[in-house]
């Protein structure tokens, strides 16, 4: 096995997090959450699987949603990271989407909505989202097991209002569907 | 995850050189699947080479009418990429049907063709497994199984190729760019994966020490006729059962071309041009998608959980031609 | 409490710009000077003696601290009776690092502790483990030859009631008959936040555990029996849980390990679980069951039998109620009943989210709509006629049930009377629609709790008990109890919870903890309004004069006349005048027991779904849920629509998604993450409909609320799975309803 000499060494790596350079020494086997969290004592960036597949650990590297679970500090060297402490305003106003997500209670235990948020940010930057289905499908990256999927979807509505762009809701469709009978 | 050394590459010859002068080092682009590997201790890569930092993220027009695909763009980028949205709908579709927003915004093209099984046994280092650690045994193909190859499976290894992209690559004919210490050279879609046989450790034809640049999609780009079926067990967010890529070219009402790739049913995306050969000619129609979909079946071997996948598939490319041909 | 300023009122949850913001810390997320990190080596073989652990290699590595194992882990405590917490079940509970034996796969064998995070996972990469294997059974098909009635005597579970009537020879006997087998899958919590401890070791070896928990005492009693250590010398904090749905009733091995780990190292201790291990704890029992209902002509039922197998660990007699629910649910009385558990070589299942009612609901909801098909009867006027107006179980009155209004308003807001009779009726271009119902009740209890509230003269007024908020709104309800009792602004209102030192609460979960620690609440704010009042009278020139407690109001942070608005003081005046810094009150409620044994305490709810199924591929999405339930008071429609949401998404994922899949040549769960273990996305849920029908109840407790965390996914994965019949014509009696055996 490896004798302890073979442990790479740190390296010095400067991260722009929520607007303020971060200069930091990590060793190359950190990833961004994990110096996100054990590092800068940011922790409102989540780990709920470590491997891609549930959206907790979501943050914006350059503008663009993430897993930052699957990402090395290392490799994110000089890049601009918003994680969920950066969002609200510098007087503390929430942004749209915290503020939505408080008022359509789009959270139980909460441990997703650091990810479900910038993710949604994600997907507003991105633009793809015009109707509910697309917006179901653009945040099925985000695994809520409270189930509070229809909550984040109000407030996801919401925010879109606000900002003057409104999906199609299948919500005005009539609640009973009318159907063939089959032949 | 073990120790390892990082370097970082800026330009193609030097990863390269990496890879040659470094037994066992490994590039890494997006790390959605390597560093996943890694923590799960199946991947224990001495060096991570860092190739971000080459300039292969464009997507370029080619002479030939073709686009190339660099390596690094992003699966999000290139899904998104005006031009593949107008000529090349199937593989926009296609790629917008993996993963999540997240890890498409990640991935890159040459990353993707490189992804790995998600055999349970393979990601499990507590058990067995042929790919992971040769000589093992394979203890999906008696265990769970309701993943797994039906297509080109051997009695070393019933893992598939997970990935959807590729499917879409397959039926397209894109062509596989890659760079080593001998220089360049192309490999076609179709034989970059391979069959696992009695050696399911290599997943593809890539050497060791050579690094993919690009991906080339020829000129015919189905565009008009197209479609890609994904059968899984939720709405998103999910590897394929089966999965099927089809493009058409149909003149009147009839097929002149036909393709038709497989996912999630073999170590590779799966085709087969005799299937793809009884469709021209015929007319858009359930009897000669059903051929089409028996031929293509012919040889499926069903275990104890994944016996239905072969009667599954067939529907899936029953729908996937309809979709295609009423588009 | 006939005032409702803030109970009752959607308000939104008080912790809401913490968790928005990220401020919230879990337990993994205290961020101690010193920390050190342990990472779990956990065992591949089910069952079978450890032979040999070599740590040599991991030890080896500049900055990894430790290596336990049971080799080196000091004696602790020695009877079973110190390791069993408010809820085991009987039998020996599993000891960690004990001794050299596997009872299951994924059991931890050893923890490695470093400087850091990474260097520890790296190290326990390195660590050899030899076994000498044993057969091991984990094949429930298999096992269920070994079952047996549990031992009753665990907390909270009551076994099968005794037979009514002459059920086998009424089956016999009936006109209509359905014998059906049904079958669930093991299934594990998943809460998106792994289990975690933080042991921030103090002066003199005092501990400080973030830990994560449904229970704070609980893990601090256990810490305390299990370490022998003064009750003083270990506190355990837990003021946000990243989801629990029961998993997090019983101590996880972490806290054990991290304890062990900072006792022995003397310093501060972190150990998170993986994704992985979150599969090497607790589940969901997986069970066999065989359901026989025999009904006359006119639909009335006239025979309940259910019998039902489910798994629990070698060690642990793990029982849960699943059959008792079909002498509950209808009228019918000849009835027979049974239940068995078998032992695997699992850990012991624990209580899922409507433990073991979710089991045995689904299999005879089936079964009613199997039954009311083969009448060719409406679901729904089947349950109506076989409406249970007495809980025969009992043989009392309900002490409120509006079921019925739930049956009616749920109905009409879903549009039920436009259901053709007919399975594969309707569709929808290539797609097959379904609608399917079912019903479902849960226990409506409180249990003894305490709780402290200090009224602060800046007007600040702290209410505190020993609880837990897993994302059920307990801070918010809390906080609206004690507002409105006393009459001050919510926010000046602030309720503590999840810390060993407050105030005593059980566990949370069962769905009582709004009444138990809610009455609590309620009761402390009243006996701090005497002392309020009393203090007040006290006061020269009172301007309440000789009024007494009957004749004022609590509002705006004052005491007033009722019948003289102008005659009032604020308490903060009276704490001032009374030269006094702060006030307060402790008191443990409990539940009016003799009032309440007169009656069956149940909620209600139905749920109507909506499914299309792609015909050729088999794929379902659920397309529509109306839930209406009857769950008492509701002190919080915000909140308690959200747990109604997530049992019914909870529900959708049972019918459709979850499985943990086990490779018996191995004993091992492999599906063991959450890419290959399916919960809904997004995609997969749509709009839900929750109904709260009118339900008043002056029996189960003195705030009339009843309980919401179960009740919204009790009968949802039968509604689902006969929603799927009514599409597809195929009666799919295996949870969950995946494609593959649709085709």
């Amino acid at each position: 096995m490896h004798a302890s000499s073979s442990l790479a060494p740190p390296e010095t790596i400067t991260l722009t997090i929520n607007g303020q350079a971060r200069q930091m020494a990590v060793q190359p086997w950190v990833t961004l959450l994990d110096a996100l969290r054990e590092h800068l004592d940011l922790t409102g960036t989540k780990k709920g699987c470590d491997h891609g597949q549930c959206g907790a650990c979501t943050v914006l590297v350059d503008g663009k949603r993430i897993n930052s679970c699957l990402t090395l500090a290392v490799m994110r060297d000089g890049a601009e990271i918003t994680t969920i402490e950066g969002l609200a305003g510098e007087d503390g106003a929430l942004h749209p989407v915290q503020a939505a997500f408080v008022e359509h209670d789009a959270f139980q235990c909460g441990y997703c909505t650091p990810g479900q948020i910038c993710s949604i940010v994600g997907m507003m930057n991105e633009g793809h989202a015009r109707t509910d289905e697309d917006i179901r499908e653009l945040m099925s990256g985000n695994l809520c097991r409270c189930g509070a999927y229809p909550n984040i979807m109000d407030a996801i509505r919401q925010t879109l209002r606000e900002r003057g762009e409104k999906p199609a809701s299948e919500k005005n469709a009539t609640p009973i569907p009318a159907y063939h009978l089959a032949e | 995850m073990n120790s390892f050394t990082f370097a970082r590459a800026t330009e193609p010859a030097a990863a390269v050189r990496e890879l040659a002068a470094h037994d066992g080092a490994q590039l890494v682009a997006g790390g959605t699947n390597l560093l996943d590997l890694m923590k799960e201790n199946v991947a224990r890569p001495p060096r991570l080479v860092d190739i971000n930092r080459l300039p292969l993220a464009q997507i370029e027009e080619r002479p030939d009418g073709g686009l190339r695909l660099g390596a690094l763009a992003t699966n999000a980028d290139t899904a998104y990429h005006p031009a593949v949205q107008a000529r090349y709908p199937l593989l926009a579709r296609t790629i917008l049907a993996g993963a999540s927003p997240q890890l498409r915004n990640m991935a890159t093209n040459g990353g993707n063709l490189l992804q790995r099984t998600r055999c349970y046994y393979f990601y499990d280092v507590g058990t067995p497994c042929n790919k992971r650690e040769p000589g093992s045994g394979c203890p999906a193909i008696a265990g769970l199984n309701r993943m797994h190859a039906i297509l080109g499976t051997s009695e070393q290894c019933i893992a598939t190729y997970p990935g959807d992209m590729a499917v879409a690559l397959a039926a397209l004919e894109a062509v596989v760019q890659v760079q080593g210490p001998d220089g360049e050279r192309s490999i076609p879609l179709g034989e970059f994966h391979r069959l696992p046989g009695d050696t399911p450790q290599f997943d593809n034809n890539l050497r060791p020490d050579e690094l993919i640049t690009a991906i080339d999609l020829p000129r015919r780009g189905f565009a008009k006729h197209h479609s890609y079926v994904k059968v899984r067990d939720r709405s998103s967010y999910a590897f394929a059962l089966v999965s099927v890529a089809a493009g058409l070219e149909m003149e009147g009402g009839k097929i002149t071309t036909a393709r038709l790739a497989l996912g999630g049913v073999a170590h590779k995306p799966w085709r087969d041009p005799e299937a793809e050969a009884l469709l021209v000619g015929q007319a858009a129609g359930a009897d000669a998608f059903r051929a089409a979909a028996d031929h293509l079946l012919r040889d499926a071997r069903g275990y104890r959980f994944n016996a239905f996948k072969i009667e599954l598939a067939r529907r899936a490319v029953v729908r996937a031609l309809r979709e295609a041909s009423t588009a | 409490m006939t005032a409702t300023q803030y109970v009752g009122k959607p308000v939104s949850r008080v912790d809401g710009r913490a968790k928005v913001t990220g401020a919230a810390k879990y337990a993994g997320e205290f961020n101690v000077p010193r920390l050190t990190y342990g990472v779990i080596v956990s065992s591949t073989v089910a069952k079978g003696r450890i032979t040999r652990i070599d740590a040599t290699a991991a030890l080896a590595l500049e900055g990894v601290i430790e290596v336990l194992t049971h080799e080196n882990t000091p004696r602790l405590a020695w009877l079973d009776r110190s390791y069993q917490d408010q809820i085991a079940p009987n039998g020996s509970p599993f000891r960690p690092l004990h001794d050299d034996k596997v009872v299951y796969s994924g059991q931890p064998v050893a923890l490695v502790v470093a400087e850091n995070f990474e260097l520890a996972r790296y190290a326990a990469s390195l660590v050899r483990v030899e076994y000498a294997p044993e057969p091991h059974q984990t094949n429930f098909d298999d096992a269920m030859a070994e079952a047996y009635e549990p031992p009753t005597g665990r907390a909270g579970y009551t076994p099968p009631p005794k037979p009514r009537g002459e059920a086998d020879q009424a089956f016999a006997d009936a006109k209509y008959q359905v014998s059906a087998q049904y079958a669930t899958p093991t299934e594990h919590h998943n809460p998106m936040e792994n289990y975690a401890t933080t042991v921030a070791y103090g002066e003199e070896g005092k501990l400080t555990v973030y830990d994560k928990t449904q229970g704070a005492q609980n893990v601090q009693a256990y810490l305390a029996s299990v370490f022998s250590m003064s009750s003083d010398d270990v506190r355990v904090i837990s003021p946000f849980v990243g989801g629990g749905f029961g998993s997090g009733l019983r101590p996880v091995y972490n806290v054990f390990l991290a304890v062990l780990a900072a006792r022995q190292l003397k310093r501060s201790v972190r150990v998170s679980l993986t994704r992985q291990q979150m599969f090497t704890f607790s589940h969901r029992s997986e069970t066999r069951q065989e359901v026989r209902l025999g009904a006359a002509r006119d639909g009335q039922l006239e025979a309940i039998i259910h019998e039902a197998f489910a798994d629990t660990s070698t060690f642990e007699d793990f029982a849960e109620g699943i059959v008792n629910w079909s002498g509950l649910l209808h009228q019918c009385d000849n009835v027979r009943l049974e239940y068995r558990i078998a032992p695997m070589d699992v850990y012991t299942p624990a209580d899922m989210r409507a433990p073991g009612a979710t089991q045995g609901t689904f299999a005879l909801e089936c079964a009613v709509d199997e039954l009311a098909h083969r009448l060719g009867m409406d679901p729904l006027e089947f349950r109506l006629k076989n409406y249970a107006e007495r809980d025969q179980n009992l043989d009392k009155p309900f002490s409120s049930k509006e079921l019925r209004e739930c049956y009616r308003q749920g109905a009409e807001r879903f549009g039920w009377s436009q259901r053709n009779l007919e399975p594969r009726s309707m569709r929808r271009g290539n797609r097959l629609i379904g609608w399917g119902m079912s019903t479902g009740a849960w226990e409506a209890m409180q249990d003894k709790a305490g709780a402290k509230a200090t009224l602060h003269v800046d007007g600040r007024l702290i209410v505190g008990s020993a609880t837990a908020d897993i994302g059920t709104g307990t801070y918010t309800i809390m906080t609206q109890i004690a507002a409105e009792t006393l009459g001050i602004p919510l926010e000046r209102v602030e309720f503590q919870l999840g810390d060993s030192t407050l105030p005593f609460s059980p566990v949370e979960g069962g769905s009582w903890t709004a009444a138990s620690v809610g009455t609590a609440v309620k009761e402390v704010c009243e006996a701090l309004r005497e002392k309020l009042f009393k203090l007040a009278g006290k006061i020269h020139d009172s301007p309440l004069g000789d009024a007494t407690l009957e004749d004022v109001v609590f509002e705006n942070g004052e005491v007033r006349l009722h019948r003289d608005s102008a005659r009032g003081i604020a308490l903060t005046e009276i704490l001032r005048r009374s030269d006094m810094a702060t006030l307060d009150e402790e008191v443990t409620a409990k539940p009016k027991m003799l009032e309440q044994s007169g009656y069956s305490r149940h909620s209600h709810q139905v749920t109507f779904v909506e499914v299309e199924v792609e015909e050729d591929i088999g794929m379902v999405r659920v397309t529509r849920v109306v839930d209406a339930v009857a769950g008492g008071r509701i002190l919080n429609p915000k909140t308690a629509r959200s747990q109604i949401l997530g049992g019914v998404v909870w529900g959708i994922s049972m019918a459709l998604h979850e499985e943990t899949l086990s490779d018996h040549a191995f004993g091992r769960f492999m599906n063991h993450n959450l890419a290959e273990y399916h919960i809904p996305v997004n995609k997969d849920i749509p709009e839900i409909d929750v109904i709260f029908v009118h339900e008043d109840d002056t029996i189960v407790n003195p705030l009339g609320a009843k309980g919401l965390g179960e009740i919204g996914l009790v009968g949802t994965a039968a509604a689902v799975a006969n929603a799927v019949f009514h599409a597809t014509g195929k009666r799919v009696r295996h949870l969950p309803v995946t494609l593959d055996k649709l085709l």
